[in-house]
């Protein structure tokens, strides 16, 4: 598919990439592109300049901290997340990453790119909910730091403003997480999904049901059912799955996920 | 925009415009059609490509981003007229029939070769995912993958 006329940029240091997206309203940051190319050939977008954050090591790289927080740069690709040593500090990252989509697909695609789309069926918006990370954002004004619960906003939306970029993801230590999701085939697109994080209380994030991940907690994973059932969830219908049938799944998967993190 | 790009082992410079896709860059700039277009959506994995030692679908990036980057194809397999292994138990295996999304289902097969000699059936399957055959029911382009693994 021929794309609509774009002009492209690669910027050399975030503060370069700052300033080619202040200079120019149509202008939007290029991550993986697996989401963006796409969106770009359907005209459900059609940015005038792409700024490529591929070139910008300040947007790399996994640290771990001696409190065993993890700092993630948005641009760091699954793949490289899999990888990681740091990373395995929490296992679940990795985990959920080795289901998204392709080795092609995970190959390009980053985890600021995942949550920046916010596309409801993602994987990662109800996993970052759900282990209580924290985002970084930074614009010309300055640099900001947004928990995951305030930083999906609607569908496609989030918390970066225009002229804004992610710059990082802190994930404090743990491993009493879990992850359940029916998907379309194999590692394919979520019907619906839901992670867990046990600390005390349980909190799952449930995706797919509404614009964004719906956060709920509870004392124990046997309490999970009763909680999602009284959050009274709406989720949308569509050709692979019906509201109803998604409200059920929605009960299974959290108390699923919520059983698996209790479990480790 | 000028683009600098060395395609199995051949280097090429091109002014190229910033939409055009790797794929198409790839075919019709370059004349190297081996790669395919399948879907155009990154589902099918006919147009899979290697660029600077990664496997990725070329209908998913620009040609521009793969400035100064190293890029292999289905046609640096067999440069030198010699079948590599892998596309040899591909005929031996009889996995292709129609044979559209053979070159994407060599490269997939060749990175996973390259990072893990000895895949396990699972492994095997795992790391073809991103491709899709219409045609051969996978059974015969696993056990090809199988015999070069062996
Ligand atoms: C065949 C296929 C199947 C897929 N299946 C799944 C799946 O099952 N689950 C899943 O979760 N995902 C899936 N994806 C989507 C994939 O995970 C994408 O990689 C991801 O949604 C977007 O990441 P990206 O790095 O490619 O971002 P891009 O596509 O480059 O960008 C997406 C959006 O985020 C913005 N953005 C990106 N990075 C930043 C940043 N640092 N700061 C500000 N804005 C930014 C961009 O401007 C753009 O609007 C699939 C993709 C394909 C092609
Ligand atoms: S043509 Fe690129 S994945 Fe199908
Ligand atoms: S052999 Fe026809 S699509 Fe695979």
């Amino acid at each position: 598919m021929l794309l609509r006329e774009v002009e492209y940029a690669k910027p050399a240091s975030v503060a370069e990439a700052l300033g080619l997206l202040a200079e120019n309203d149509g202008a939007r940051a290029l991550a993986g592109g697996q989401t963006l190319i796409n969106v770009m050939k359907a005209r459900a977008a059609s940015p005038d300049a792409l700024v490529d954050l591929n070139g910008l090591d300040e947007l790399k790289g996994i640290e771990l901290a001696a409190d065993g927080t993890l700092t993630i740069g948005a641009m760091t690709t699954y793949s490289e997340l899999m990888a990681s040593a740091e990373a395995k500090a929490r296992p679940i990252l990795g985990e959920v990453c080795a289901t998204i989509a392709d080795v092609q697909v995970r190959n390009r695609g980053t985890l600021g790119g995942n949550v920046c789309s916010n596309d409801p069926t993602n994987h990662l918006p109800p996993l970052m909910c759900a282990i209580g990370a924290r985002m970084t954002i930074v614009g010309q004004a300055g640099e900001r730091e947004v928990p995951a619960e305030e930083f999906f906003l609607g569908v496609y939306m989030t918390a970066v403003g225009p002229g804004e970029l992610l710059t990082r993801i802190a994930i404090p230590a743990g491993k009493h997480d879990g992850f359940a999701a029916v998907t379309l085939g194999a590692d394919g697109t979520c019907i619906c999904n839901a992670a867990a994080s046990v600390n005390g209380s349980v909190r799952v994030a449930i995706g797919c049901v509404d614009a964004v991940p719906v956060v709920i907690t509870a004392g124990s994973p046997d309490e999970v059912a009763a909680a999602v059932r009284a959050a009274d969830l709406d989720p949308p219908s569509d050709v692979h799955a019906s509201a109803e049938y998604r409200r059920h799944l929605a009960e299974v998967l959290a108390t699923r996920a919520a059983k698996e993190a209790a479990a480790r | 925009m000028d683009v600098t790009v060395t395609v199995n082992g051949h280097t090429y410079e091109r002014d190229v415009e910033p939409r055009k896709l790797l794929i198409h860059f790839l075919r019709d700039d370059l004349d190297l059609t081996g790669s395919h277009v399948g879907c155009d959506t990154g589902n099918c994995g006919a147009c899979s490509v290697i660029v600077n030692g990664t496997l990725l679908k070329s209908c998913m990036m620009l040609a521009v981003q793969a400035n100064g980057a190293t890029i292999e194809t289905v046609e640096g397999l067999s440069a030198d007229g010699q079948l590599t292994a892998l596309q040899q138990a591909f005929h031996e295996h009889h996995a292709l029939q129609c044979g559209y999304c053979t070159p994407g289902m060599l490269m997939s097969a060749t990175a996973l070769l390259r990072e893990n000699p000895r895949p396990s059936e699972d492994e095997i399957k795992k790391a073809l995912q991103g491709n899709i055959c219409r045609c051969t029911g996978y059974w015969n382009i696993v056990e090809a993958v199988k015999a070069v693994a062996e």
